[in-house]
């Protein structure tokens, strides 16, 4: 059984339905990438497999052991956050929240979980600084040690290099792929069709025609050509 | 000195100020979140839905409008915090529209069915606090700190919950916390705290007592607690020094308590610059 299994889905909202007939699955290890135009409905997937939105058809089904609540998620900036007064520390503790239920305070082995995943990401030297004077980088290491704090299986990273410089894109990426070893199941949307192709196992690529399968696949199938052509060409499908 | 020792003298004049600490203390525990969620106008939109369901508690003749009140600004609240998910008509504009439109209709409904003389002073009381502080009775009082003890308490123990639904509501949800939940908690309360401050500053200046604190505490410190911390202290120190000067210089409280909140922030926000941010 996969981690997440989706059948038939549809997602859209009131409005109507933005894709329909998505079919793929994510096993354990996976790094999965979503790749699609503007408006193809990308980040509507996300949330509806983090069961924020409803799909508007099919179904979602978890496996293997994951509960709907341990996908972890790097999600993009909002404006709430960009002048938000809180501590690094005090945002990395709250990925520990989920596990806290009802119990108001965290607990010994919380404040260690953050600890340690700040120290893994580079950043337990920022533990006090404010996050909204820290880079995008930064800002992105901040949120990622979060999401390992609520999870050890999946994470979701939503656009998790927009906005950053050449250099730290290329951190960004090497730093998902070392969690990926470490064997965190990853699924990302990504706009950057080169880097998708050099670090992912597995393809969604959603818009008018969809496809799912292994990296290899995609690069012989029509969607891949179709998509790599356009972007080599220099028409940017995304800036 | 003497004036003051005297005016203490006078039980309404410590009820006053135990109310006003109160009060000035539970809006700003709140006003942090507020203000983060982009809500800081909800205080202004809130006070005006209980002004209206004032009018109506008054045509009415209830002998404690509180039952009619309390009822109708919690379920405003309640709608307004919604965020707005598939809502038609969006947070600010929602906020604007309901704070509008209960004024206007609670002004008309007072205006015809009226069965005071003075109706232009009921309606001032009513909106700029002016007196009611100075004429609450000792069962008020005692309402309002248990009340006040109870915001309180429920904040502290929901702080981290808060701080995370605040933060992120999504990935809060995503992880497993009861996010809608906080969000209707977090409604209630607000709702509650408002309906009592409207004796303290009527319903025109509770946005001041909301938002000044969290924007003054902002100015200056970087984490969340920090600025919790501070914006409650500030606040309470305000909320003092308003009403003694009011006191001192028979001017209105409500009004006062602002203007001492609004000198307070420059003196933050010119911190805030020294401090290189």
């Amino acid at each position: 059984m996969a981690y997440i299994t989706a059948k038939d889905l549809s997602l859209g909202y009131e409005t109507g339905v933005i894709v329909s007939g998505l079919s793929f699955s994510v096993n354990k290890g996976d790094y999965l990438c979503i790749v699609g135009e503007n408006g193809s409905g990308k980040t509507t997937l996300m949330k509806t497999l983090l069961h924020l939105v409803e799909p508007a058809g099919g179904v979602i089904e978890n496996g293997d052991g994951l509960l709907r609540n341990e996908i972890g998620y790097l999600p993009q900036h909002t404006v709430v956050q960009k002048d938000f007064p809180a501590s690094v520390r005090e945002i990395v503790l709250s990925g520990c929240q989920g596990r806290c239920g009802l119990r108001p305070f965290y607990n010994r082995e919380e404040k260690r979980l953050a600890q340690e995943n700040m120290e893994r990401m580079n950043i337990a030297d920022l533990a006090d600084r404010c996050y909204r004077d820290l880079s995008g980088g930064q800002q992105q290491r901040v949120l990622l040690s979060r999401a390992l704090c609520a999870t050890r299986k999946v994470l979701l990273l939503d656009e998790p290099v927009a906005g950053l410089d050449p250099m730290v894109t290329v951190q960004m990426y090497d730093l998902i792929a070392e969690l990926n070893k470490e064997g965190i199941t990853i699924i990302m949307i990504s706009h950057d069709i080169a880097s998708a192709i050099k670090y992912a196992s597995h393809i969604l690529h959603i818009g008018d025609s969809i496809f799912f399968g292994t990296k290899e696949k995609y690069l012989e199938s029509k969607e891949g050509r179709i998509f790599l052509d356009r972007q080599k060409g220099g028409v940017p499908v995304n800036g | 000195m003497d004036k003051l020792i005297l005016y203490f003298q006078y039980p309404f004049v410590r009820y006053a100020l135990i109310v006003g600490v109160l009060i000035a203390l539970c809006s700003s525990l709140l006003g942090v979140t507020l203000v983060l969620k982009r809500f800081s106008f909800i205080g202004d939109g809130l006070s005006h839905v209980a002004f209206g369901a004032i009018s109506i508690a008054t045509v009415f003749n209830l002998s404690n409008n509180m039952l009619l009140v309390l009822p109708v600004t919690v379920v405003s609240a309640i709608l307004l915090l919604r965020t707005g998910k598939g809502a038609r008509i969006k947070g600010d504009a929602a906020i604007a529209m309901i704070s509008v439109a209960a004024l206007a209709f609670g002004y008309l409904i007072m205006n015809i069915f009226s069965t005071s003389s003075n109706l232009a002073g009921d309606v001032c009381s009513t909106l700029f606090g002016s007196t009611s502080i100075l004429t609450l009775t000792k069962g008020e009082v005692w309402l309002c700190a248990v009340l006040s003890v109870c915001v309180v308490l429920i904040f502290i123990l929901f702080y981290n919950k808060i701080f995370a639904v605040t933060f992120d509501e999504d990935f809060a949800k995503a992880t497993g916390t009861a996010a809608d939940a906080y969000n209707l908690m977090i409604a209630v309360i607000i709702a509650v705290i408002i309906v009592l401050a409207m004796n303290l500053v009527g319903s025109l200046l509770i946005s001041a007592l909301v938002i000044f604190p969290a924007l003054s505490a902002m100015r200056i410190y970087d984490s969340f607690r920090k600025v919790t911390v501070f914006s409650a202290v500030f606040s309470v120190a305000c909320a003092l020094a308003g009403i003694v000067i009011s006191i001192l210089a028979g001017t209105p409280v409500g009004s006062t308590i602002v203007a001492v909140d609004v000198l307070a922030f420059a003196v933050c926000y010119a911190v805030g610059i020294a401090k290189g941010r």
